[in-house]
């Protein structure tokens, strides 16, 4: 299944669901990255990690590693 | 009376808090952690106390700062709780508030940031969404200081009514039943108006709550079934359940309440289309960076510590006070206590918080106006691979100048486990005063060497990025790294008054605290240099108590190149300012002014071969730094057991290195014989790869990585 680490600045995705568990996997819905939710992803930062994205009206930084954990639809 | 403050990061609750408290504030930590706690008076009524909680986006059991507030909300039970919500983010910021209205404590929302919603012409309606979330609602602006006062009047009115929060309905049926289930269970051993909460956190499996219970196994049994035919009807655990729904629900609520004016791209963007493009970022970046560095550091920094150090502290107080002494009659003793301890030693440290201030008033612009978090978006991919974290950029930075604001700047990192990990590697970055070592060491036995100097903050970057892979793979710094999941905030303009009250916060402390531990330490090495074990006073170091000290411990530095009584002791009057190394060389090798550099150049060079006098340097580079860097160690770790850690890493890599370094040069350089020397330094040096490509620690299945994280970062 499509991650959001596959999605390429300037797509608008949906999300479809949180993988992992525990602190990491909490912390990304309480940010608003629900089921449902649309997130643009902005760009890359220049090392080439972590991306921005933006979801529900706000901007948020996030690691590849963790994007990987979200579940696109 | 109590009331706190509650809101997400960067939606201006530190600003309504200094505006409603005033001068009258207190800061410190919440006890055990380096979690910063702020209370003061609200202006006005002395019996009200405002408790600042620390920014955050949940009350999850997971980040220290949301446990703490956690902890606060539910056992303190303040009177009433103000919830700041960032009216241009509402949202993501109304998730809080749907759990803030579940703690059974009345609440009052400030809708802050107004004057940007109503220029940005979005329609926000008021009533309605005081309806929804069952609360007063007040429009506020922090920055502008409107409806402030009102909302903290509005808290205290409802505090004293002494009712409580009447919680209601917000998530699905389903899910309404299975809590109302669940607080039927539970009925007798909450207090009503915390039921709604308990039975949340039950549903959501939070373990904190579940640890803090104690119920019988029966009814955890009877709980977990009624989750399970939730979770089996929903298709996904409890705590995804919950979240969604909250979600759902303040979706509903802003559909229904905001109508927005239409889209048009926010002065953010704009900036951040330029200030984190991924060409121009690094290089815009680099020039923020080199600007405050040249400012706080290098030209004005350096003038006003210089004007305090030589001038106001070197001079007119130190001749001041000794005419002064002289002239009323005091003993030479206590002349020289006076001046050369105290006003000396301490006037060292004072020196520093001019560059200091100036150094923190730059950090607060950066924070306060949102750019530090695009600092770590930038950096963070580099600083991830040592165990780091983007944000520990700043504190290795500023350490190259002066490694007390250094550690300071670890304040800005939310995650401890990076914090603590920061403030023990940022002074390995060689500082100002160490400058001053390798300036000697450079002039004396490599003259016109140009690549001595750069080299050596090369090896300080190194040992941080060693230090890093090798203490990540520890116990103390095991489990998963902490979520990089970061806000980049919208920017905003920093008002002056609370860049220049973050400034003072900072300085404050350290001239308090760092003070008197600085005072007591430069008043003891002074009475060891200038008293014999007869307590009788003696002009020439050769005589006193330092020097049997030195000679005493000069062993313990024969493996490292220079196991002379004058190196020991320079070693440990560097530990009071690193400059003094060469200083008391000076003075060991009688020469009573550093500047007279031939003769001191001729002094040391006899003392020291090359090869010791390069260990002594690396020795003293990298030891642990001086006693205000380490008494500003425990002040931010806040923790004996930390304090310990990180000096005694520094101690062991100090030495380890110097040891290394000797042994093998005169191996290698002085053609001395293979000894058992030479061989330890090879076993030291496999030791330290084999930390490097060993597997980290606690290789077993995730979920345990976790939980090991967690209580390392306790």
């Amino acid at each position: 299944m499509k991650t959001l680490k596959d999605a390429q600045p300037g797509d608008t995705v949906r999300v479809a669901g949180i993988l992992g568990e525990g602190a990491l996997r909490r912390r990304i819905m309480d940010m608003g990255i629900t089921r449902g939710a649309k997130v643009t992803v902005r760009k890359v930062a220049p090392f080439g990690d972590p991306i921005e994205i933006t979801v529900r009206g706000y901007e948020l930084s996030i690691r590849k590693s963790e994007a990987e954990n979200i579940e696109l639809s | 009376m109590k009331i706190a403050l509650v809101g997400n990061p960067n939606c201006g609750k530190t600003t309504m808090f200094n505006h409603l408290t005033g001068s009258s504030q207190y800061v410190g930590n919440w006890p055990g952690v380096t979690v910063e706690k702020k209370e003061g008076r609200l202006k006005g009524h002395k019996g009200v106390i405002i408790t600042d909680l620390p920014g955050i986006y949940s009350l999850s059991p997971y980040t220290l700062e949301e446990v703490v507030s956690r902890n606060y909300l539910i056992n303190d039970r303040p009177d009433a709780v103000i919830n700041l919500v960032d009216a241009t983010n509402l949202e993501r910021n109304l998730y809080l508030t749907t759990q803030v209205v579940a703690l059974g404590i009345p609440v009052i929302i400030a809708l802050n940031m107004i004057d940007i919603v109503r220029k940005s012409g979005d329609k926000i309606d008021i009533k309605k969404l005081e309806k929804e979330f069952h609360c007063k609602i007040i429009e506020t602006s922090a920055v502008k200081a409107i409806g402030l006062m009102d909302a903290a009047k509005m808290a205290v009115r409802l505090a004293a009514a002494e009712k409580t929060h009447q919680s209601f309905a917000l998530f699905s049926k389903k899910v309404e039943a299975a809590l109302s289930e669940i607080s039927t269970l539970i009925g007798d051993r909450a207090m009503p108006e915390q039921l709604r909460w308990y039975s949340v956190k039950l549903f959501e499996r939070d373990q904190k709550v579940l640890d803090a219970m104690q119920f019988p196994d029966s009814l955890l049994q009877t709980i977990e079934s009624i989750i399970v035919a939730a979770e089996q009807e929903f298709g996904d655990d409890s705590e995804t359940i919950i979240t969604n729904e909250r979600y759902d629900f303040i979706d509903e609520v802003v559909s229904d309440c905001v109508r927005k004016a239409g889209k048009k791209l926010s002065v953010t963007d704009r900036i951040d289309q330029v200030v984190t493009n991924r060409f121009l970022s690094l290089p815009i970046f680099i020039a923020i960076i080199w600007l405050i560095y040249y400012i706080s550091v290098t030209t004005v920094g350096t003038f006003v510590t210089d004007w305090t150090n030589d001038t106001l502290f070197g001079n007119w107080l130190t001749n001041g006070a000794t005419q002064l002494l002289t002239s009323v009659g005091t003993a030479g003793w206590l002349i020289s206590l006076i001046v050369n301890g105290i006003i000396g030693g301490v006037g060292t440290v004072l020196g520093f918080i001019p560059q200091m201030m100036i150094l923190f008033f730059f950090l607060s612009i950066l924070e306060d106006s949102g750019y530090m978090a695009r600092v770590a978006f930038i950096m963070d991919r580099l600083f991830r691979r040592f165990g780091l974290s983007g944000k520990s950029f700043i504190p290795i930075l500023i350490s190259s100048g002066c490694g007390v604001p250094g550690i300071m700047a670890t304040r800005t990192i939310e995650s401890e486990k990076d914090r603590r990990m920061t403030i023990m590697l940022t002074t390995f970055m060689p500082c100002g005063a160490k400058l001053t070592i390798i300036t000697m060491m450079v002039l004396t036995f490599f003259p016109g060497s140009s690549w001595i100097a750069p080299a050596m903050y090369l090896l300080g970057i190194a040992m941080i990025a060693m230090s890093g892979i090798i203490l990540k793979k520890t116990r103390l710094f095991a489990g998963e790294p902490a979520p990089f999941v970061m806000e980049l905030p919208a920017y905003h303009l920093p008002s002056l008054k609370s860049v220049l009250l973050h400034m003072w916060e900072r300085s404050k402390h350290f001239v308090i605290k760092a003070g008197t531990v600085i005072f007591l330490a430069c008043s003891l090495i002074w009475f060891l240099s200038s008293f014999s074990w007869r307590l009788q006073m003696v002009s020439n170091v050769e005589a006193s108590m330092l020097a049997s000290i030195g000679h005493m411990i000069s062993w313990f530095f024969a493996p490292l190149g220079f196991g002379t009584w004058k190196g020991a002791v320079a070693s440990i009057s560097a530990l009071a300012a690193k400059e003094n190394a060469v200083g008391t060389l000076a003075v060991l090798n009688g020469v009573s002014d550093t500047a007279n550099s031939h003769a001191l150049i001729s002094g040391i060079g006899s003392m020291f071969t090359s090869v010791g006098a390069f260990s002594f340097m690396l020795f003293n580079l990298f030891n642990p730094p001086c006693i205000v860097a380490m008494s500003t160690t425990a002040k931010e770790m806040n923790s004996y057991k930390w304090t310990a850690i990180a000096i005694g890493y520094q101690m062991a890599l100090g030495y380890g290195i110097a040891f290394v370094f000797n042994q093998l040069g005169r191996f290698l350089l002085l053609g001395k014989s293979f000894d058992v020397g030479t061989a330890l330094a090879i076993l030291l040096i496999a030791f330290v790869i084999f930390l490097l490509f060993r597997p980290a620690y606690g290789s077993h299945p995730k979920a345990e990585k976790i939980v090991d994280g967690l209580e390392a970062s306790r």
